[in-house]
């Protein structure tokens, strides 16, 4: 996120917007976003709908066994297309702001 | 003749310490030393050389030095400790689901509206309508 944020410039330049998406709700990312200065859009989905719709469910993840996403980062086209995806089997091993940006600029 | 005291131990041992704990707040905010913790394997690595140097003498010039005992204990503590570090990141942060199940390049991206940190709601159509492309993040959240 940190990463994301401090290359929000090169995304918006590149004419993509950058959202969040996670089971939290509006109070708790707006802590999150006011705490760590992130300034792009949060979305919570606290019933995991699109996090379900995208096939990213943690099922029992959170916690106290909630159902949460796991982390993934997907890049959609205009036309509403899926064009990159990163899902990572660490945790602790996220995209990096670079990689997304070539991604797009192989669009 | 008095002993002296051994440092070696007691620093090496700290430095295992800080090794341990200063993953998360300072070398995993940081992309090159967060995916392969090499800066944390390399404070293991210091820490235990110190310590193995401090048994040595302790052991091999007990008249000068005390620490057999304190040194040893520190030893398997210090093991343990970077038993469970390396447990940490290469076992436990991989307990998520497999990325088989999501929806794949070149598919249809699922629409949505979904509300954001202030309550308005926001859509991927919206988004899309003058925009080239949305980079969608999905994170576990904090609950």
């Amino acid at each position: 996120m940190r990463g994301f944020e401090q290359h929000l410039n090169e995304f918006h330049q590149r004419g993509v917007e950058v959202v969040a998406i996670s089971v939290d709700s509006p109070t708790e990312s707006q802590k999150l976003c006011q705490s760590r200065g992130y300034t792009f859009p949060f979305l919570s989905d606290p019933k995991a709908e699109t996090i379900r719709q995208y096939g990213v469910l943690h099922p029992k993840g959170g916690e106290n066994g909630q159902d949460i996403a796991r982390p993934a980062e997907f890049l959609v086209d205009a036309s509403g297309t899926i064009r990159w995806a990163n899902l990572t089997e660490d945790l602790r091993v996220r995209a990096r702001p670079e990689t997304v940006l070539a991604a797009i600029d192989r669009l | 003749m008095k002993r002296r005291r051994n440092i070696l131990n007691w620093i090496g041992f700290a430095i295992v310490l800080v090794a341990l704990v200063s993953y998360i707040p300072v070398f995993a905010v940081f992309p090159v030393t967060r995916d392969i913790p090499w800066a944390n394997y390399l404070l293991f690595l210091i820490g235990g050389a110190l310590i193995a140097s401090g048994i040595r003498r302790a052991f091999r010039d007990p008249e000068h030095y005390r620490g057999k005992m304190s040194g040893s204990i520190l030893a398997v503590v210090s093991a343990l400790l970077f038993g469970f570090f390396v447990w940490g990141v290469t076992y436990f942060t991989r307990q998520i689901p497999s990325g088989a199940t999501a929806v794949s390049v070149n598919q249809k991206a699922p629409p949505f509206v979904l509300v954001d940190a202030v309550g308005k709601q926001v859509s991927s159509a919206d988004i899309l309508k003058d925009r080239r492309g949305l980079l969608l993040v999905f994170y576990r959240g904090y609950w």
